[in-house]
């Protein structure tokens, strides 16, 4: 497995990888690829309903809560979340460094970093999510006047929130999942018997690729 | 680029990778915020200011996914080719933003153009002075 630095590697003469990396973490890319385009399509599905839409709800009114301190602070709670998400992200790049340099207990410290953010931030999802249940929005029913201050005659608003939101807040949990499975793999010593920590990587870059939903997510509901 | 090549040095210089691009991503959210908040305050009204600072937050998305991307998926340090069969599909999405929203604009612009009912149906603004209550304006095709 020498990849001496030589300056013509004939990647595709056959023998090797053209990819050099390894099965599993090339799969894991291809079906980000494809989430990204299931995203992308719900997101664009919302833009252009949007731009096909005469009123729409200002974000800003109905973002506007934040838990034990009231209503009318915009952009304040999802900032919160915003910022959990991306140290969560940030715990994980490092967990998957502590992997490469097999350093088990590391790798447990950044893990478990990474599953509390996930599960802080599923919590205020949660307490979101309720928040405006309670003030009748829901699939199918939108309370929240258009910004003109005219009332909105459509759920669109309300439709492609909850949908959007819980699709990604889905792929938030199942990352806390993946997550806790490789803590528990890390501490029975599964990864020292096989030698390496590359499943770790992969599921870093599930994890990265929430992080990154979240990033358009958050864009196109809450700023935009 | 071989990674098994002086594995001290580059642990260094991933951790200061690491640390550099949080602080981007980090500064890069605040003024995301800063911007929406001032559009909130200052620019109520749709115009020129507010797709301005819109386009703007657009721009600044789009560094933080490279900055994700390319860093924290470490799809920047992979072969070209990866990065190629990774990048070069999701060019489709150019066409795909342009052509939906496009298309969502130009039913706008027919449904208000064509279906004036639909278009009172959908904008009764309470505070106009101006305003006419939907059940007042003749439909086409309705008996007097």
């Amino acid at each position: 497995m020498s990849t001496t630095a030589a300056t013509e590697q004939k990647w595709w003469s056959g023998g090797r990888s053209p990819f050099n990396v390894e099965y599993g973490k090339l799969m894991m890319w291809y079906f980000l690829m494809s989430d990204a385009f299931t995203f992308g399509a719900f997101l664009i599905s919302y833009g252009s309903i949007r731009f096909a839409s005469n009123g729409w709800p200002d974000a800003n009114v109905v973002f506007q809560s934040f838990p034990g301190l009231g209503n009318g602070l915009p952009l304040m709670f999802v900032s919160l979340m915003t910022f959990i998400l991306i140290i969560s992200s940030v715990t994980m790049v490092l967990a998957v460094k502590a992997g490469h340099e097999r350093k088990k207990q590391d790798v447990v410290k950044y893990l478990v970093m990474t599953i509390v953010g996930g599960i802080a931030f599923l919590s205020c999802q949660a307490w979101e999510w309720t928040h405006l249940h309670h003030e009748g929005a829901w699939w199918g029913s939108n309370p929240f006047p258009n910004a003109d201050g005219s009332l909105s005659t459509s759920s669109n608003f309300t439709n492609f929130f909850f949908t959007i939101t819980g699709f990604h807040g889905f792929h938030v949990f199942s990352g806390v999942v993946i997550n806790i499975i490789m803590l528990i793999m890390t501490l029975t010593n599964t990864f020292e018997r096989k030698g390496h920590y590359l499943m770790i990587e992969k599921a870093g870059l599930y994890w990265h690729f929430v992080d990154l939903v979240w990033v358009f997510v958050f864009t196109c509901f809450y700023l935009l | 680029m071989d990674q098994t090549l002086s594995p001290a040095k580059e642990q260094f210089e991933e951790k200061n990778e690491v640390m550099k691009v949080t602080i981007i991503l980090s500064v890069l959210t605040i003024i995301e915020l800063a911007l929406g908040f001032l559009m909130f305050r200052s620019f109520p009204e749709a115009g020129f200011a507010r797709n301005f600072i819109k386009g703007t937050i657009i721009i600044l998305m789009l560094a933080k996914a490279y900055y994700i991307v390319a860093y924290f998926m470490h799809l920047g340090h992979e072969l070209k080719n990866l990065i190629m069969t990774i990048v070069v599909p999701l060019a489709l999405f150019v066409w795909f933003i342009i052509a939906f929203l496009y298309d969502g604009h130009s039913f706008n612009v027919n449904r208000n153009t064509y279906d004036r009912y639909k278009q009172q149906r959908g904008m009764p603004n309470q505070m106009d002075p101006n305003h006419v209550e939907p059940e007042k304006v003749k439909k086409p095709g309705t008996l007097e």
